[in-house]
């Protein structure tokens, strides 16, 4: 009911039928005017529930948002702002939220009670997962998601300020009004769509007028002031380490077209004020969840702001003086009051409307919307009709973000609340309603105190004024549960009740982590904002302990419900694994080329020509070029790191295991590279390009790892090399050229032709590419006579699509990964598939390598006994000769008469191809002392894809052994 | 978290690899024995307090940091070059 007739409306939907709603007011305002009560089914027994709250806790107005992929489940209408079009379905209800087949369940509820499941499916064993596990989850629940790509529009985003305050009441505002104009860099965040917390909420005055007015015009001054950022529809949700805090924000709001949905926020400060006020707590009564029972300042919300009365005949029930104002403000609004129930007997209460003192409500009856309750009086039962009970257990201070670093709150017995411990959070100090000061005086002047001292600290000059407000104290009577019969609701969004808990005690669950976790009590999303601390009066109860030395359960990040996308925004897709493109991916990709995955790296598969209808052809055509012809593959995602200084040399001395010192200006050397713990981290070559100048080439997969580890070398280990380091991955396009007519092919691009003798093998220097300066090397991955020619990565592109078209005059074309994997494997050339991290130099026979002339990384602990074992895994070829010639990698190795288990297994294949050029499968591969081996048959098992095949134990070269045709 | 490199200032941890213990600080000699190079290599305390780990400012100036920390409170003690620190 609408107490003034609104100026602008606008429809939305709810289940179908259509409403009007003020823009920017709740859908749960929206709803009561029209009268709505049902608004939902609950958790587990499929209760009727109504609109509870006016604010983020609210427990049991869930509702899904929109359609289709853009549906958003478990919002609350408390929370989701009336726009024009909105639509807005309830949950968890079928075949209709009046007639919801599954409120059975609340029939059955005396067997369904707390860890029911725990005890009733416990019989057959495999039912579990397969049957009662999927039914269970199918009758419990909340809103489904649509199982489609999320539409919608997250970002993320980083603030940073001097001052935090999280909270616009009173507190806040003051606190802001006080750090803003001491000159301070303050952010002022609100969950609200308007500044000013209760002041909005209530009637009372500040400085004589009202207090909304007067909220108005502190954030009108705030808005004014270049330091200070007002932030709505930001709901605080985490502290976290080192002042850094996480806060959602609701950037739509009214849902806009071309805004993001929500935007999740990491603001660092150097302080914060936590004003986050306090929930105001229900009372456990008999069947106290009947839709148009609701929270005492929940309904004056409506009717202050919102000129909304919940009900026609409201009942107030409370066990505080602050609960009396619901009664007042109703009556001034013009709305009946039935009665107002105190709880206490030592109060005295003038109104024109009944009032019971030391009274209780007992039950409440109306099946879909409250009709009447009853309450106790004087020894004496009697029925009050009424369509809403507005409740109020007392107020629990929001402490939650002073407990996300695992401090525990404080009971204050006067209030019967938990304060925030003093500094359980660094930086962070709470002030007013939060830190259980009630009064609006005392929250304005804790605010003001807290602002100033914290500014102070800054080194600014803050001054105090404090405008002059109500300071009624807090006089309550703790009031935890109502004696009687009847389910008693603590938890209503997980459906937990008094006897539930009792019952969790009963069977020894005493601890108040051991309840909540049997009980479920403060698992729901709401995580038991409004319902933990009566839970734990009714357990303290139960197990005779006190309330503080029963203790609380632990407050996590985050305070509301966040959701994944807006955390991860900016983070899927491209996002998650951005894109490294070579310079010549444009041609590949012309080219037909599929691209794979090398790290964030794409690189080409293969190259396929027309005709060609599999992979395979397409690769052994390749080998075939290099072998026969030429090939050219870019292989600028090779790490490329320069290396210059006096003692650029000592540094690859110090971390490659052989000698670099020795190689001459003009040359290049392989390199194998250790960990510290003797194992093999990665291989490349360096090349002298001067006496002081290096440039090393790490794998693609280890160029990150080896730049941290060559630093770490220089700053840490060995500071006393002169030398710096530079990666120039991304500077360089390099691309090798392979195969017998490869200085032909690449004389048709240097400005001056290289001869035969000019550049023997391991061979390096600068060369003129049309008129550009480029790098040549003389090295080989792939057996053949090869160079690697780099330019500056601009010209990239073009070169590439150079040298392929002349490669394709002379025989021969571009080749891509598969090709090159073939090619190195029929050469026994090890990549990351053999060194991969569990092997050493021993195993992959490179422990002559190892200098022994000096120190190196991995030296000491290379020599370690087992490091050197002989009955250790080692590096062999494997040759297929059975009539399978299949061979896979990630096989076991057993001996030919030995059962394939695991006890079996002598080793394991790592890379595998067919090769064109021998007509063979082979495969590299770890062999318990498998250099002994050579010619020995043995088993190669591929459990997973049920492979078995009979492979001979070979030297891991399998072609050109001698090397000749890369030397020649 | 935040971490203060002495170079850049005080940044987001996301800015920094993390790597282990400071320990990896002090190579033994080459010829210090089994026991030394194992002490080095592996074995590690696990305390509930402070530790000192290493922390390379990758998407920074890449300098190597020493950061004093409290496995408990997570409170940032102290941040150092680790070029700084003595061993």
């Amino acid at each position: 009911m609408r107490l003034q007739a609104p100026e602008n409306t606008v429809g939305f939907t709810f289940d179908g039928q259509r409403y009007r709603g003020v823009p920017g007011e709740p859908v749960a305002a929206a709803l009561l005017a029209a009268g709505v009560r049902l608004v939902a089914r609950s958790f587990k027994y499929h209760r009727p529930r109504g609109i509870m709250s006016a604010g983020s806790e609210e427990q049991n107005a869930l509702v899904t948002v929109g359609r289709g992929a853009q549906a958003e489940p478990n919002v609350r209408a408390t929370m989701l702002e009336v726009a024009e079009g909105l639509e807005v379905f309830s949950q968890n209800a079928w075949p209709s939220l009046k007639h919801d087949v599954m409120a059975v369940n609340d029939l059955a509820s005396p067997f369904l009670g707390a860890g029911f499941y725990y005890k009733t499916f416990m019989w057959p064993k495999p039912f579990w997962e397969k049957l009662y596990e999927p039914v269970i989850r199918r009758a419990a629940g909340l809103g489904g998601l649509s199982g489609q790509p999320n539409k919608d529009r997250y970002e993320k985003a980083f603030a940073f300020c001097d001052l935090l305050i999280i909270g616009a009441g009173p507190a806040g505002l003051m606190a802001a009004l006080t750090a803003g104009r001491a000159g301070a860099d303050v952010i002022l965040a609100d969950e609200d769509t308007a500044m000013g917390g209760r002041l909005l909420r209530e009637v009372e005055d500040i400085d004589g007028q009202p207090g909304a007015d007067w909220a108005a015009d502190a954030v009108a001054e705030l808005a004014g002031m270049q330091n200070v950022r007002l932030m709505t529809r930001t709901t605080v949700t985490g502290a976290y380490d080192q002042g850094t805090f996480g806060a959602l924000e609701r950037v739509a709001g009214p849902r806009q077209a071309r805004k993001p949905l929500e935007c999740f926020w990491r603001i660092v400060a150097k302080h914060a004020i936590l004003c986050a006020g306090a929930l105001e707590r229900p009372i456990a009564f008999p069947n106290n969840d009947r839709p148009g029972i609701m929270m005492a300042a929940a309904v004056r919300a409506y009717v202050n702001r919102w000129g909304v009365a919940p009900g026609k005949t409201v009942t107030v029930f409370g066990n505080h003086d602050d609960a009396h104002r619901t009664a007042h403000d109703l009556v001034a609004a013009g709305v009946k009051v039935a009665a107002l129930i105190d709880s206490r007997d030592d109060v005295e209460i003038k109104a024109d409307f009944p009032v019971y003192t030391g009274a209780q409500v007992i039950g409440t009856k109306g099946r879909h919307a409250l009709e009447s309750i009853a309450i106790s009086h004087g020894g004496e039962t009697r029925e009050i009709r009424t369509d809403c009970l507005a409740m109020s257990g007392g107020w629990n201070p929001s402490v939650h973000l002073t407990c996300h670093m695992n401090r525990r709150p404080t009971w204050r017995e006067e209030i019967a609340s938990f304060v925030p411990t003093p500094e359980a959070v660094p930086g962070l100090m709470p002030a007013g309603a939060c830190n259980g000061a009630f009064s609006t005086a005392a929250c304005l002047q804790e605010g003001a105190a807290v602002a100033a001292d914290l500014a102070r600290d800054l080194g600014l000059k803050p001054k105090v004024t404090v405008p002059v407000a109500d300071d009624g104290a807090y006089r309550i009577t703790p009031l935890w549960a109502v004696p009687g019969k009847g389910r008693k609701w603590v938890d209503f969004q997980n459906d937990v009740h008094v006897k539930d808990i009792k019952l969790a005690a009963q069977e020894n669950f005493c601890s108040v982590e051991h309840m909540k976790r049997y009980t479920t009590q403060g698992m729901a999303p709401d995580q038991g904002k409004s319902s933990n601390v009566l839970a734990l009066a009714v357990l303290a109860d139960a197990t005779g302990r006190g309330i503080s030395e029963t203790g609380t359960t632990t407050f996590r990040p985050p305070f509301v419900p966040v959701s994944i996308a807006s955390m991860g925004a900016g983070s899927q897709g491209k996002g998650f694994a951005p894109e490294r493109l070579t310079t010549s991916h444009n041609a590949s990709v012309a080219r037909g080329a599929p691209m794979i995955e090398a790290g964030l790296w794409y690189r080409p598969s293969y190259f396929p020509r027309q005709g060609e209808t599999h992979w395979r052809q397409s690769c052994d055509r390749e080998v075939g070029h290099v072998r026969n012809a030429v090939g050219v593959c870019d292989v600028s995602t090779l790490g490329k790191i320069d290396i210059q200084g006096p003692d650029a040399a000592g540094l690859l001395d110090f971390v490659y295991t052989n000698m670099f010192s020795t190689l001459k200006v003009g040359r290049a050397r392989y390199g194998l590279m250790l960990r510290e713990d003797g194992h093999v981290m990665d291989d490349g070559t360096a090349a002298r390009f001067g006496e002081q100048h290096f440039v090393m080439t790490t794998t693609t997969a280890a160029a990150g790892q080896v730049m941290r580890h060559l630093e770490f070398v220089l700053q840490v280990l060995r500071p006393d090399l002169d030398a710096r380091i530079m990666s120039v991955t991304e500077q360089w396009a390099q691309f090798a050229l392979a195969g017998p007519y490869s200085r032909t092919l690449l004389n048709t691009v240097l400005d001056d032709p290289i001869g035969g003798s000019d550049w023997p093998s391991m061979a390096c220097g600068d060369v003129q590419v049309a008129g550009v300066t480029g790098r040549l090397f003389r090295i080989s991955f792939s057996g053949e006579h090869a160079y690697e020619l780099a330019v500056p990565a601009r010209y990239g592109d073009s070169l590439f699509r150079l040298l392929v078209a002349q490669a394709e005059s002379l025989g021969g074309g571009a080749y891509g990964m598969e090709a090159l994997n073939v090619l190195r494997i029929e050469k026994g050339f090890i990549t990351h598939a053999e060194i991969h991290g569990r092997t050493t130099a021993y195993d992959i026979g490179m422990e002559r390598m190892i200098s022994r002339k000096k120190d190196c990384i991995g030296q000491s602990a290379a020599t370690r006994p087992g490091l050197v074992d002989q009955d250790r895994d080692q590096l062999v070829g494997l040759k297929a000769v059975g009539a399978v010639k299949q061979l896979t990698a990630g096989a076991f190795l057993f001996e030919q008469a030995a059962a394939p288990v695991r006890v079996n297994a002598q080793g394991y294949t790592t890379s595998v191809a067919y090769s064109p050029t021998l007509d063979a499968g082979l495969a590299l591969g770890f062999l318990k002392r498998g250099r002994a081996r050579h010619g020995e048959v043995i088993r190669m098992v591929d459990h997973l894809r049920e492979i078995e095949a009979m492979v001979e134990v070979c030297d891991p070269v399998f072609f050109d052994p001698d090397g000749g045709r890369a030397r020649g | 978290m935040r971490i203060t490199c002495p170079h850049c200032g005080e940044r987001d941890r996301r800015e920094f690899y993390y790597q282990g213990d400071a320990v990896a600080l002090a190579r033994p000699a080459p010829d210090a024995g089994a026991q030394a190079w194992d002490d080095y290599l592996h074995n590690r305390d696990n305390p509930a307090g402070d530790t000192q780990d290493l922390w390379f400012h990758e998407a920074g100036c890449g300098a190597w940091i020493v950061v004093t920390r409290n496995t408990v409170t997570h409170a940032v003690a102290d941040t150092k070059l680790a070029a700084m620190v003595k061993r």
